[in-house]
């Protein structure tokens, strides 16, 4: 049995080097495929990254009457950081708002005089809200909606955003779909090419198979080799592809990341690195034995 | 002993290669099966290696039913018959030495075993020299000594070989009925299918001849009839 083992896996060893040729084409479609699928997934990290980004930049404001008093503001901010659909929330009293209302318009001279002609502030307190996802925004809304809050609060920007907040995140949600549906389309197809490379690479050995047989070889001992021989493809074009994309991804990242800020596709690589290897290792092996077992058994009967 | 009992085959749909044949062949025999192509003789042989099975009728190998044997006990039986063929049907990715050791190998002969019988096979074949050439670096003729040391590589009790001569010239077509008849002598019984007139008259030794899927004429010291 175990010397069956290292006979097997030697004369797959020794037909993978004796057919260079067709292991080195093989090598390169399989590489392809694994490059593919690779790359299918960093583009969903950026699909990712991007839709966050995107929904990071909505939020509600709720503006408090002039002269509730802090105390009231904040323990408004705290019921609301008590939801679980609450992801944030920041508070900006009148000061600050009158702050970056002067800092906004400095070179309007209209305003900034009008402003000076006001003895009081007339820029109310608020509270910026940002909910875990897009759609809970609604409820978010709701609660403030109740008796106890109706005093103090003069308004809450949901209705003006509404439309907006609705439609970004129906963008949101179809780019996920529509995403995970081309990636998935195109990583059966990169394992659909390389299966039938497989499929071609024993095809041109049947006549060998029927020898074999015909020689009183059993079934594991004709399948043995082929099989070593895919394990070996898959392994080969890991290493190769890992070789094409760590550089690759060295120089193009940082210029992702000018397009979008956040985004670091080569630290993304580098912290996941052991889990892209493994992932990539069980595509590349599982896609060349299961490939080679399945092309063989066509040649075995006979 | 072999023995046909009986045997039919018919292709379908309606192609009758082998007609109600009955045979046996004794231990340590030379039978030549004679006869045009087409006649049935590589039929017959198909059927004794159990490529093919028989439509109608029973083949024993002492007292195995061959039709018995079930898939996975077949390497066992293939490794008691050894066979050439006319194409060689050597493995081309492997060197001479290692398509004699990979016949020993799938029988689980150990390392020490290979070692020390692949020589000796090449030089029973003359072809010591050659043992690290593949196949297209060798002639038509040292080929098929190469696929007879392989044949012979599991010490097989029947030698089988259908048309091994087909494919080469003269001088190289004497050279492996010689080996044959040696390895004969040496106690193999050797089942050579030929349709080759000059052949089965220099052997003199027992011809059967099948013509139309019947066996016409079973002949010891037989002459080839056919023209």
């Amino acid at each position: 049995m175990f010397t069956s083992l290292i006979r097997i896996t030697k004369s797959g060893c020794l037909s993978f080097w004796r057919n260079k040729w067709l292991s080195v084409a093989t090598i390169i479609v399989m590489s392809l495929a694994i490059f593919g699928i690779t790359n299918l997934l960093l583009v969903n990290v950026l699909i990712e990254s991007l839709i966050t980004n995107l929904e990071d930049k909505i939020d509600i404001s709720v503006y408090f009457n002039l002269g509730t008093s802090e105390e009231q503001i904040l323990a408004t901010r705290d019921n609301l950081i008590g939801l679980s659909q609450v992801k944030s929330v920041e508070y900006i009293s009148n000061e600050e708002a009158l702050n970056n209302f002067k800092e906004k318009h400095q070179d309007n001279q209209v305003l900034m005089q009008s402003l000076q002609e006001l003895e009081t502030n007339p820029l109310e307190a608020a509270l910026n809200i940002k909910a875990q996802i897009t759609s809970q925004y609604e409820s978010i809304v709701n609660f403030l909606e109740k008796e106890e809050y109706q005093e103090i609060i003069d308004k809450v920007n949901y209705q003006e955003n509404r439309s907006i907040i609705i439609r970004l995140s129906s963008i949101t949600t179809t780019i996920r779909q529509v995403g995970f549906i081309i990636l998935s389309i195109l990583a059966i197809l990169a394992i659909l090419v390389t299966f039938n490379t497989i499929r071609l690479t024993i095809y041109s050995s049947r006549k060998e198979i029927k020898v074999m047989k015909l020689v009183g070889a059993s079934n594991w001992f004709v399948r043995g080799p082929f099989v070593v021989e895919g394990t070996l493809y898959g392994i080969v074009a890991v290493v190769l592809t890992l070789a094409v994309i760590y550089p690759l991804l060295w120089y193009l990242s940082p210029k992702i990341t000018t397009y979008l800020p956040g985004t670091d596709l080569f630290y993304f690589f580098q912290t996941n690195f052991i889990t892209l290897l493994l992932m990539q290792l069980a595509i590349g092996i599982l896609m060349g034995t299961v490939s080679s077992l399945i092309a063989v058994r066509r040649y075995l009967d006979a | 002993m072999i023995v046909f009992k009986k045997v039919s085959k018919i292709y379908l749909p309606n192609c009758q290669a082998l007609d109600n044949i009955n045979l046996s062949i004794n231990d340590k025999e030379f039978v030549s099966i004679a006869g045009r192509s087409g006649a049935g003789k590589s039929t017959l042989i198909k059927l004794l290696i159990k490529e093919d099975f028989p439509t109608k009728g029973k083949i024993f190998w002492g007292k195995q039913d061959i039709g018995a044997i079930r898939d996975r006990d077949l390497p066992i039986w293939r490794r008691q018959i050894g066979m050439i063929f006319q194409d060689f049907r050597l493995l081309p990715n492997k060197t001479a030495y290692e398509n004699i050791a990979f016949a020993m190998e799938v029988s689980d002969w150990t390392k020490q075993e290979i070692e020390r019988d692949v020589p000796q096979l090449l030089k029973l074949v003359n072809l010591l020299d050659r043992a690290d050439h593949f196949p297209n670096q060798l002639s038509g003729g040292e080929q098929q000594r190469i696929a007879i040391a392989r044949a012979l590589a599991h010490r097989p009790d029947i030698l089988v070989a259908d048309e091994p001569t087909g494919n080469l010239d003269l001088l190289h077509t004497w050279e492996i009925i010689r080996l044959l008849i040696k390895i004969n002598e040496l106690g193999t019984t050797v089942v050579l299918s030929t349709h080759d007139r000059d052949i089965i008259n220099g052997l003199d030794k027992r011809v059967v001849t099948i013509e139309k899927g019947k066996i016409i004429k079973d002949d010891e010291n037989g002459k080839y009839i056919l023209f």
